[in-house]
C-alpha cells in the first residue's frame, strides 16, 4: 500500500471508530442513529477504496438509506429520543465489558503480529466486487445461505402482516368499552 | 499515473462541478419563476410581471428578499440539526446530477473529455443511494423544529419516500437489464443502437415517472407539505435563506429526475447530428428535461392531492406489484429474444 491510500484509510478508520463511539455514548437516540449513518457511510467509502463500488452503493442505499431511515422513523414516532439514565442494576457489566474488549484487542494484535491475513486478501480476482461476479457467487457458492436469508426475511414479513391483521380485527370489533 | 495527469483530472472535475452547480442554481431560480408563470397562464392570470421585463428578474428579487429575512430558530428546537437539515436537503439534490451524461465523448484542447462530471459503472445505484439519503434532511427538519405539525410532515415524508423508493428502484431494473449495464452512459449508448426504452418499457417509464413525482414530493404526492392540514409541514418553522434551501432542494431534484427520465427512457442526449456535434447533446437533454418539468407543473395544476392512506395503498398495492411484474416480464422477454 502506497502513502496516499494509507492516509485516506487512516482518516476514514478514525472517523468510523469515532462515530461508532459517539453512537454508543450519545444520550439522544436520534443523534445515536445519525452517528450510525455516518459510520455506515464511512464503511461504504472503505468498500470504494477496496475497488468494490457496487457493494459500497448497496451499503449506502440499504443501510444508510433504508434501514436507518426506518430506525429514525420509529424513534420519532414513539417519541423515544430521550433515553433514560443508565440503569443501576446493569453496572456490573461495565468492568466485564472492559475485560472482554481487552481480550479481543489482544487476540486481534496476536493475529496481526502473526501476519497470516494479507495473503488471503491478495488472492481475490480483479473484478471481485462487480455486480456480475457478486451475483454469480450468491447463486452458486453461497446459494444456501442466500436462500435461507430470504426465507428468514419472508417469515419475518409474514409475521408482521399476521400480527397487524390481528390488531386490525380487534380494533374493528364493536365493543362497548372501546366506544368513546 | 503522473502527478500532472492527476492534476488535469482534478482540474477538469472541479471546473465541470462548478459549472454544473452554477447552471443548476440558475435553473432552480428560473424554475420557481416558470412554475408561477405557467400556473398563471393555466389559471388565466398574469403572474409575476413587475420586476424587469415580463417579470424576468423576479427570482433575483426573491433571492435578495430571502437573504434579508430574519433567521429564526425556535426556542425548543434542536439547534444543530435545525441548521443542518436544509443543507442535507440541498446537497443530495445537487450531487445527483453528477452521473448523468450530457453528451457523447468529445475532444477539447487535444484532450478527450466526457460530457458528464463522471461516469461510474454503478451510476444508477449512485442515483438511488443519493435519493435514499436525501430523506434525512426532511425528517430531521421535521423532528428538530419541536413542532407537532412539522413532525407530522417529516414522518409522512419518511413513510412516503421509503415506500416509493422501492417502485423507483425496480423501475430502474428494466433499462438496466436491456442495456446490460448499471452505467447511465451505457444505457444511453444502448438506446442509440436499438430504440428509446420508452418503446420497450412503457410501463417502466410510467412507473418511474410516478415514483419520481412521489420521491420529490410533488403534487399529487405532496402530502408532507399539505398547507391545509400541516401548515406547510416539515418546513413550517423555517424562514429566510434556510426556507429557500428546501425549495432549492425540491426544484433541483425535480430537474434531476426529469433529466433521469429522459436519460433512462427517452434517449438522454440522443438526437439528430449529436455524433458530429457533441455539444448538441446538452441541447437535446435540456429540451427533454424541460418537457418533463412542464409536465410536472401541469400535473400539479391539474390533479388534487391524494389522501395519506390512498397514497400509501397506491405505493404498496399498485406501484410495487406492477414494478415487480414489469421486471419479471422484461426478464422473460429478454431470455426469449436470445
Amino acid at each position: 500500500m502506497t502513502a496516499a491510500p494509507l492516509i485516506i484509510f487512516a482518516v476514514l478508520a478514525a472517523v468510523a471508530v469515532a462515530s461508532g463511539l459517539a453512537m454508543m455514548l450519545s444520550q439522544n437516540a436520534v443523534y445515536s442513529a445519525l452517528f450510525l449513518v455516518i459510520n455506515f457511510t464511512v464503511v461504504a467509502v472503505l468498500f470504494l477504496i477496496l475497488g468494490a463500488p457496487f457493494i459500497a452503493m448497496l451499503q449506502i442505499t440499504v443501510y444508510a438509506g433504508a434501514i436507518m431511515v426506518l430506525f429514525i422513523f420509529v424513534i420519532m414516532l414513539l417519541g423515544g429520543e430521550r433515553l433514560p439514565a443508565p440503569q443501576q442494576r446493569l453496572r456490573w457489566q461495565q468492568p466485564l465489558a472492559v475485560v472482554l474488549v481487552l481480550a479481543l484487542l489482544a487476540l486481534a494484535g496476536y493475529v496481526f503480529a502473526q501476519g497470516a491475513a494479507p495473503a488471503a486478501v491478495l488472492a481475490e480476482p480483479q473484478d471481485y466486487g462487480s455486480p456480475a461476479a457478486l451475483g454469480l457467487l450468491l447463486f452458486t457458492k453461497y446459494l444456501f445461505p442466500f436462500e435461507f436469508t430470504s426465507l428468514l426475511l419472508l417469515v419475518a414479513m409474514i409475521g408482521v402482516v399476521v400480527l397487524t391483521a390481528v390488531e386490525e380485527r380487534r380494533r374493528r370489533l364493536p365493543r362497548a368499552s372501546r366506544r368513546t | 499515473m503522473a502527478w500532472q495527469e492527476i492534476g488535469f483530472i482534478a482540474l477538469e472535475a472541479a471546473i465541470k462541478s462548478i459549472l454544473l452547480a452554477f447552471v443548476l442554481l440558475t435553473a432552480f431560480a428560473y424554475m420557481t419563476f416558470a412554475e408561477r408563470k405557467v400556473a398563471a397562464l393555466m389559471q388565466v392570470r398574469s403572474g409575476p410581471n413587475r420586476v424587469g421585463p415580463w417579470g424576468l428578474l423576479q427570482p433575483a428579487a426573491d433571492g435578495v428578499k430571502a437573504l434579508f429575512k430574519e433567521e429564526i430558530v425556535p426556542a425548543g428546537a434542536d439547534r444543530v440539526l435545525f441548521i443542518a437539515a436544509p443543507i442535507l436537503v440541498a446537497v443530495p439534490a445537487l450531487i445527483i446530477m453528477a452521473v448523468i451524461p450530457l453528451g457523447p465523448d468529445m475532444v477539447l484542447f487535444g484532450r478527450p473529455m466526457r460530457l458528464a462530471i463522471t461516469d461510474i459503472n454503478v451510476g444508477t445505484l449512485y442515483v438511488l443511494s443519493v435519493a435514499s439519503v436525501a430523506v434525512y434532511g426532511i425528517v430531521l427538519a421535521g423532528w428538530s423544529s419541536a413542532n407537532k405539525f412539522s413532525m407530522m410532515g417529516g414522518i409522512r415524508a419518511t413513510a412516503q419516500m421509503v415506500s416509493y423508493e422501492l417502485a423507483l428502484g425496480l423501475s430502474f431494473v428494466g433499462p438496466i437489464m436491456l442495456a446490460g449495464s448499471l452505467s447511465l452512459r451505457d444505457i444511453v449508448v444502448a438506446q442509440q443502437q436499438s430504440v428509446w426504452y420508452v418503446v420497450l418499457q412503457p410501463l417502466g417509464a410510467l412507473l418511474f415517472f410516478v415514483a419520481a413525482l412521489a420521491e420529490v414530493n410533488r403534487a399529487p404526492f405532496d402530502m408532507p407539505e399539505a398547507e391545509q392540514e400541516l401548515t406547510a409541514g416539515y418546513f413550517t418553522e423555517y424562514s429566510g435563506m434556510k426556507f429557500s434551501l428546501f425549495f432549492m432542494g425540491e426544484y433541483i431534484k425535480m430537474i434531476a429526475v426529469s433529466a433521469l427520465t429522459a436519460t433512462l427512457f427517452f434517449g438522454g442526449y440522443l438526437g439528430p447530428m449529436v455524433d458530429q456535434y457533441p455539444l448538441l447533446g446538452i441541447v437535446y437533454l435540456g429540451g427533454k428535461t424541460l418537457a418533463f418539468l412542464f409536465l410536472m407543473i401541469w400535473i400539479r395544476l391539474t390533479l388534487p392531492r391524494m389522501r395519506y392512506d390512498q397514497l400509501m395503498a397506491f405505493g404498496w398495492k399498485r406501484m410495487l406489484p406492477l414494478a415487480l411484474a414489469n421486471v419479471v416480464i422484461t426478464a422473460v422477454a429478454l431470455v426469449l429474444a436470445q
